[in-house]
């Protein structure tokens, strides 16, 4: 709870949160908030200015920009989350199984995480899409075969410093289930480092995603999403080149609020770390060497 | 003659505005050694810093500093710098932390050496020689060519007393130097405290959590206890007729500790 | 030092075997018969059973897969990486002088980001919470939210197309640079810098600077002590950079048209041509390998605490 109090005090951060929340709504409930149909075609209206009816003006296709964007959402945002969620869970699953039990399987299983992670993230993504094709459901495996490892790594270490803490050997020796110290005395300790770290790599995986988009590998036409919208908007750059501006700053807002979030969710569970500049910089190098990885 | 005057110091941090060490005075007579005594988180580190004006920047301190006559406050980066380690030495507690952990521990000697002294290479190596071997580090000039991972932490706090030896300093701060020691090497330690005490009639600064320690070594105590001195005097006084009773809990403690450990010891005899 | 290298190396052996493998096996796992691609690539406008055979046997399809594995890993070794499908040539020929334009741009490009991390870290970190530190990292913040690619296309259109003062793509002179490696070192300087400032932040609150300052060194001194010893943490982080800004340049180079590595998987993506796909993702992790090695191997020179602990 102290978190959501130290969290609601900084108000960028309270910023960012209002952001995202209402970008997800939007993303969830895109139907009943956009104006029009993103695919509706209408040459029209081709290259039209903004107006009272179409207000973010319409594309090469005379299609509503707004709306297109709205929908967007849902591709760029939306099933990034779910796969980040896919990623967290079996990392999740193998860092706990490999930091409590540790020993053999531990050794193993970080031995497949050392290979994974020896393959940079851009690489593996075109290599998985290569393998499949183009689509974005190719990408959203791509990523999760490709962070599995990071998280489960991360989420080892924590599990491994806490479960070295007294009251959980305590747990142990008063003889409770594996599970059941797993489950009461870990996961809750160790639910804090896996918001900051997943929170970290949201940004990461919204910014690639709309990359692949862009060079095509993504969504394929007519679906709307936000790399594709820049891709389409590049082919008229010289012309139009104000076709660029919505979509680049829809993600631009969305990856900095989750970059401002992860921060300030960063700083409100180490409460300590802001007077103590030490450990925050000795976290920052842990978390910004990871980033500088995200490739 | 007192060495050191310390009127009404304030600690506090700029940042939150707190107040780290109340109003504080001492003084450090000539050749005497005061104890500052105290938990951790009671300011005793700090205090010390602000007598080498070490602190960092967003702690802010007032009151006098008269060392030698000289109010501290006043004086230039310069002349602050030539004070450091030729007048007012400082021995830390963890030896391992002290040094640079990618140069041998020769880099840090000849760089201090070369700050105050313009001595030449070969001067600078047999002083440390002599230094090093009168605080029984054997074999001094391969050490000065180890870097602070090889050696012990015992033997860097050697070092740290060594280097103090070259430079006859009027008064040393010990930050707690026997902390992060095992007993032979604290016992090693305190004995080179005392020989160079006696040796060279400097005076000290030490602090410290451990009254036996402190009995051994110091002529004055200080109790610290959330940046205030709550009890001050003469070594034995503090020990017998201590007022405040943090004092005397300190005290108790420790009288207990032996003596459950002397019984133990004569259960066992 | 010497024994330390060997180690190393040794190290990076059964790891290579491992990520070629893996490499292998990811190829095969493609939901599509290769032999269709092949036939389909080349244009071939029925493809029959008879033709699936043939093609089977005459690229070793059929043949048990770790004895493909081995036969594959074998030619690897001596840069033979098979025919493209698409366009029969050698995949080496066709993979070598594309990798050789990436990594040119890539080596120019890191040059600058690390020059531009460690002048931004440092100077931040020693005005520590000062104005400058707090809008270059605000800035910063700001700018790795930027999709490249999209600044990129800005940067086309306001410099090369509005003033027009540079060329808008390809790889004809030192100009084609400029704008690539501006954007780059947009994208990753902004993230480095923060960890040579954290790095050096962490440094500064070490004891032995407390120590150095308590026995009357000099400031310029001091700085030198903590560069050294931060720089060590930067040097590992930067040679690790280079690979992975090698593999990331893919976007960059399909904005600007650059004939590198990129261009060529991602048209070799489109078309299905696995031959150069494979090549691809292993010469890129081979790269990531080598700089890994390298990094720690400088790591160990400059902090001999390390060599023991291997």
């Amino acid at each position: 709870m102290n978190i959501w109090l130290s969290l609601s005090k900084d108000k960028l951060a309270v910023m960012s949160l209002l952001i995202i929340v209402a970008t997800l709504a939007a993303g969830i409930f895109a139907p009943q908030f956009a104006p029009h149909d993103p695919t509706e075609v209408n040459m029209q209206l081709k290259y039209a200015a903004s107006s009272w009816t179409y207000l973010l003006g319409n594309d090469h296709l005379g299609r509503c920009i707004l709306s297109r964007l709205i929908y967007g959402i849902r591709p760029s945002v939306l099933w990034v989350l779910v796969a980040l969620a896919i990623s967290v869970c079996i990392g999740a699953v193998i860092g706990f199984i490999a930091g409590y039990f540790r020993g053999k399987i531990d050794a193993f299983m970080m031995r497949i995480c050392d290979v994974m992670l020896s393959f940079p993230g851009y690489v593996m993504t075109l290599a998985v899409v290569g393998i499949l094709g183009a689509g974005l459901e190719h990408i959203l495996i791509a990523f999760v075969v490709m962070k599995w490892a990071w998280f489960a790594r991360v989420i080892r270490t924590a599990v491994m410093q806490y479960s070295d803490m007294d009251y959980v050997k305590f747990a142990k020796a008063s003889g409770s289930s594996h599970l059941t110290v797993i489950v009461r005395h870990i996961v809750p300790v160790t639910f804090a480092d896996i918001a900051v770290i997943s929170s970290g790599s949201i940004c990461s995986m919204i910014l690639q995603i709309s990359g692949l988009s862009f060079l095509g590998l993504g969504i394929q036409a007519p679906n709307a999403e936000w790399g594709m919208m820049l891709n389409e908007a590049r082919g008229v750059m010289f012309s139009r080149p104000e076709l660029m501006l919505a979509p680049g700053l829809a993600i631009i807002i969305v990856v900095s609020a989750f970059n401002f979030l992860s921060d300030a969710l960063q700083a409100a569970i180490n409460p300590q770390l802001k007077t103590a500049q030490r450990k925050l910089q000795a976290s920052e190098v842990r978390v910004s060497s990871y980033e500088s990885i995200r490739g | 003659m007192n060495l050191l005057e310390v009127e009404n110091l304030c600690i506090w941090d700029a940042g939150t505005n707190e107040t780290i060490v109340h109003n504080s005075s001492f003084h450090v007579k000539q050749g005497s050694c005061l104890a500052i005594v105290g938990e951790s988180g009671s300011g005793k580190s700090v205090t010390c810093r602000s007598l080498m004006r070490l602190n960092k920047a967003w702690i802010r301190q007032s009151g006098d500093i008269r060392f030698k006559g000289e109010d501290v406050n006043l004086l230039s980066a310069k002349e602050m710098r030539k004070k450091r380690g030729k007048e007012l030495c400082m021995i830390m507690q963890n030896g391992m932390r002290a040094f640079d952990p990618s140069c041998v521990v020769g880099v840090h000697c000849k760089e201090t050496l070369g700050a105050h002294f313009d001595w030449s290479k070969s001067e600078m190596e047999a002083k440390m020689k002599r230094a090093m071997e009168s605080v029984m580090l054997k074999d001094p000039i391969s050490l000065l060519n180890k870097y602070p991972h090889q050696m012990s932490g015992g033997m860097l706090q050697r070092m740290m007393i060594a280097l103090a030896l070259v430079f006859t300093p009027d008064l040393i701060i010990a930050d707690e130097p026997t902390t992060a020691l095992d007993t032979i090497s604290q016992y090693e330690v305190i004995e080179q405290l005392l020989l160079l005490r006696e040796n060279m009639g400097t005076s000290m600064i030490f602090i410290s959590h451990d009254l036996g320690v402190v009995r051994k070594i110091a002529d004055d105590v200080l109790v610290m206890k959330d940046g205030e001195i709550i009890e001050r005097g003469p070594i034995n006084m503090v020990f017998t007729e201590a007022q405040h009773e943090y004092t005397q809990y300190l005290v108790s403690t420790r009288r207990a500790l032996s003596h459950h450990f002397k019984k133990l010891i004569g259960e066992e005899l | 030092m010497g024994s330390y290298m060997v180690k190393r190396i040794g190290i990076a052996v059964p790891l290579l075997i491992m990520i070629s493998f893996l490499t292998f096996v990811l190829i095969n796992l493609s939901p599509l018969d290769p032999a269709v691609v092949v036939l389909q690539a080349q244009d071939i406008p029925e493809v029959t059973e008879e033709l699936i055979a043939q093609t089977n046997e005459k690229l070793g399809f059929n043949q048990p897969f770790m004895i493909r594995y081995l036969h594959w890993a074998a030619s690897c070794l001596q840069l033979d990486f098979g025919v493209s499908y698409v366009t029969g040539e050698s995949v080496w020929l066709t993979i070598a002088p594309a990798f050789l334009n990436t990594l040119k741009l890539t080596l120019v490009s890191s040059v600058f980001i690390i020059v531009m991390s460690i002048l931004l870290g440092v100077a931040c970190a020693m005005r520590e919470g000062k104005m400058m530190d707090k809008s270059v990292r605000g800035i910063a913040f700001f700018l790795t939210a930027i999709p490249s690619y999209w600044l990129a296309s800005i940067m086309i259109w306001y410099f090369s197309v509005h003033l027009d003062l540079l060329p808008t793509s390809g790889m004809d002179s030192y100009r084609s640079y400029i704008l690539p490696v501006i954007v780059l070192t947009i994208s990753y300087a902004g993230i480095y810098f923060r960890t040579v400032r954290s790095s050096m932040l962490n440094q500064i609150n070490e004891d032995y600077v407390l120590y150095g300052r308590a026995s009357g060194l000099s400031e310029k001194k001091i700085t030198m002590h903590i560069l050294r010893n931060s720089l060590q943490v930067a040097i590992s982080i930067f040679a690790m950079a280079i690979p992975i800004i090698l593999g990331s340049t893919v976007v960059i180079e399909n904005v600007f048209a650059w004939p590198g590595l990129g261009r060529l998987s991602v048209k070799a993506i489109l078309s299905r041509d696995f031959p150069i796909i494979q090549a691809y993702v292993l010469i890129v992790a081979v790269a990531f390998v080598f700089f890994n090695t390298i990094s720690d191997i400088i790591n160990a020179a400059m902090n001999p605490k390390l060599r023991k602990d291997l």
